[in-house]
């Protein structure tokens, strides 16, 4: 029997940009709306940036979320260095692409084993998988916790780097800390094997719509994740500062988070977008999970963003074990180790600039660009956010999804939809309120 | 024993602190023994709606909203403890204060502005009564840990009120000010261990100004190192900017 009417209210779920709602209504068998609400209490950071100092930037724009805060620094700094014209060291460049894939490895294990594993044990929370798959719980921990040893060694601690700053960094890892991480990460490896086993098992819902991928590209055989242009599926290729010309960015009346759109109505990013396009440039190891689970490009089911950052954590360890060992073995130049500050000891002269940084952060491509006057004080400044540049995608998932689903029960429908703004990882904590449903019928 | 009933609710903030709590591995086992926490959005999907013994609070009251509802949260529970700069001294939000509301509204929303409703940036204790503060951004977790040692006993927690320097000296950084960079640790509450200036970088004042300042020697310092009283005062209102709301009080 076909259903005349449906109205889905997914209440209250938090922080993407904020507090958010999926509203889903069907009257007499037509889609009327399918929106996801973003009505967050907004921060206004990139006005409160005005009248600070360049060197404050990385440090303000940290706290905008403590889940991401090293990807916040590395745009930041990206950013302010662009402005100044300062040109990092090959080993501060090798340290800030291992912050990122430490970065990047921590938040996709969580996602994996906290968000989504749950719904594909068919389980409500990992709460319930403490008693029934403990094994699994204390690996996921585990895991997260040696991320989280791995940043406080490197940049004083995960949420809210300290060392991490423009023109490199205020305390440098001496051997003695190389062989620490380098011990964590391999103790990483036999977990990640696990992993791979897990996530193989785990079967994810079949859904598809083409849209338009969005990433860093570069043209060297690095897999770009710190630098590079910004490139789509669709062909488009242009340089970071023109990001505004990629994100185009609108509002709409139901969101205070602003929305986006390039050659299309809506483009997305994140794990699935990188792989789509950079796929041939992973490491090894990660093209041989790939394989193993079936993963080829142009994958245009959303939720497989999921099957990417398992990919991607693969990749990230590896190469993040090669990074450190090259350290080693070239050595730390300490006279690198630096303190940079406005007004004082000009290590790091300022001028008048404008500067963009375009990281890719483990739920995509995240912008920052800071306008300066001649001391060095921001006039202006933009961020734009990977959950913001996804919300439009999203809304049209979900509104070719529903049709296919509309038969189905108000629990499967909800739980499908859910699912795939899961699947996007707008951030942990707003997932796990997508778990409070509330159905207005 | 009965467990008092616990929950974790956020505010205007990043989250970070409920994510070091969160994050306190082995040790979060053991709070877990001693309270029942019934509701923590970051790592739970459940809800509570009745009174409850303890409530921690992230973030700072910024619209009218939050305003209602950290008054509901204070009318339901026997003891509050906030946590984080944002909370207990309004934080990096506070720097909103810095501008007109209507302008900033403006500039980050353009025409569309009038969605987005705001207010002045208030620390926790501007609007209810606050038991037990941990200050920091983040906290710093054995802080967190002996305030909630402290709420269960029903003893009082007193924040230190010497300065970062007490630490600092012990843990033997050289000192900012003879690096020749301004640092905030001679003004700002210990209780963090340096923890900063241990990795180099400076104190930027996220645990709030201690309560009597030793004035003349900070002027000292900053005469003999040529930096403005201004310069000063908007390094301290990157995070202290809502002290100015206490004194209206």
């Amino acid at each position: 029997m076909r259903k005349q009417n449906l109205n889905i209210n997914v209440e209250y779920l938090t922080r993407v940009e904020g507090h958010g709602n999926i509203v889903v209504n069907v009257k007499e068998g037509k889609l009327e709306t399918c929106r996801l609400d973003i009505v967050e209490a907004p921060r206004f950071f990139e006005g409160m940036l005005r009248g600070r100092s360049v060197f404050e930037a990385q440090h303000i724009t940290s706290r905008i979320c403590g889940i991401c805060a090293c990807g916040h620094t590395l745009a930041s700094i990206q950013a302010a260095e662009d402005a100044l014209g300062v040109i990092p060291t090959a080993q501060t460049i090798s340290l800030r692409k291992l912050l990122l894939h430490l970065e990047i490895l921590d938040s996709h294990i969580l996602h994996i084993y906290l968000l989504v594993a749950p719904d594909l044990l068919g389980v409500k929370s990992f709460v319930p998988l403490i008693d029934s798959h403990n094994k699994v719980v204390r690996r996921a921990l585990r895991m997260k916790k040696a991320c989280n040893e791995l940043c406080e060694i490197l940049v004083g601690r995960h949420v809210h780097p300290i060392s991490a700053i423009v023109g490199g960094f205020t305390k440098l890892p001496g051997e003695k800390e190389l062989d620490a991480m380098l011990h964590l990460l391999k103790g990483i490896k036999p977990d990640m094997e696990a992993t791979v086993d897990l996530a193989a098992s785990l079967k994810f819902p079949e859904f598809e719509r083409d849209t338009e991928y969005v990433s860093l590209v570069s043209d060297d055989a690095e897999y770009p994740l710190l630098m590079g242009d910004i490139g789509s599926t669709d062909g488009v290729r242009m340089n970071k500062r023109d990001y505004r010309a990629i994100t185009n960015e609108f509002i709409v009346p139901h969101s205070s988070a602003k929305h986006t759109m390039l050659s299309r109505n809506a483009y997305a990013v994140g794990a699935l977008a990188r792989f789509n396009l950079n796929c041939e440039k992973l490491r090894p190891e990660a093209k041989q999970v790939a394989v193993a689970i079936g993963m080829k490009p142009k994958c245009i089911n959303p939720y497989l963003n999921t099957a990417a950052q398992l990919i991607e954590c693969v990749h990230c360890l590896d190469d993040a074990i090669a990074i450190v060992e090259g350290l080693k073995q070239k050595g730390i130049d300490h006279n690198e180790q630096i303190l940079t500050d406005l007004d004082q000891q000009m290590k790091v002269a300022v001028k008048a600039g404008n500067g963009v940084g375009a990281v890719e952060v483990p739920r995509g491509t995240l912008f920052h660009n800071y306008e300066l006057d001649e001391n060095g004080v921001i006039v202006n400044a933009n961020c734009i956010i990977p959950t913001n540049q996804n919300l439009n995608n999203v809304e049209r998932d979900m509104e070719k999804l529903v049709p296919e689903i509309v038969n189905r029960s108000e629990e499967e429908i909800t739980l499908s939809l859910e699912m795939l703004v899961r699947a996007y990882d707008p951030c942990i904590s707003c997932s796990t309120h997508f778990l409070d449903v509330k159905f207005v019928a | 024993m009965i467990k008092p009933k616990t929950a974790f609710f956020d505010f205007a903030c990043c989250e970070g602190c409920q994510l070091q709590v969160a994050n306190l591995g082995e040790s979060l086992l053991d709070v877990l023994h001693f309270l029942d926490i019934v509701e923590f959005r970051e790592v739970m999907s459940e809800k509570w709606d009745k009174d409850l013994d303890i409530a921690v609070i992230e973030g700072s009251i910024t619209n009218d909203h939050a305003v209602e509802r950290i008054k509901e949260i204070r009318e339901k529970s026997d003891i509050l403890i906030a946590i984080g700069s944002c909370a207990t001294i309004g934080g990096v939000n506070g720097m909103k204060n810095n501008f007109e509301l209507e302008e900033i509204r403006k500039y980050v929303y353009g025409p569309s502005y009038q969605f987005f409703q705001t207010q002045k940036t208030m620390a926790v204790h501007q609007v209810v009564k606050v038991d037990y503060k941990v200050h920091g951004c983040p906290i710093y977790q054995p802080e967190f840990l002996h305030v909630v040692q402290c709420a269960l006993h029903g003893y009082p927690y007193y924040v230190p009120d010497r300065p970062v320097c007490c630490e600092c000296k012990l843990n033997e950084n050289v000192c900012m000010y003879d690096r020749g960079v301004t640092c905030l640790g001679p003004v700002t509450r210990a209780g963090c261990n340096s923890w900063c200036i241990n990795n180099g970088n400076v104190c930027y004042g996220c645990r709030g100004m201690v309560s009597n300042p030793n004035e003349k020697g900070a002027q000292d310092v900053l005469a003999k190192n040529g930096i403005s009283i201004d310069f000063i005062l908007n390094k301290m209102n990157m995070y202290n900017k809502c002290r100015e709301l206490d004194k209206h009080a």
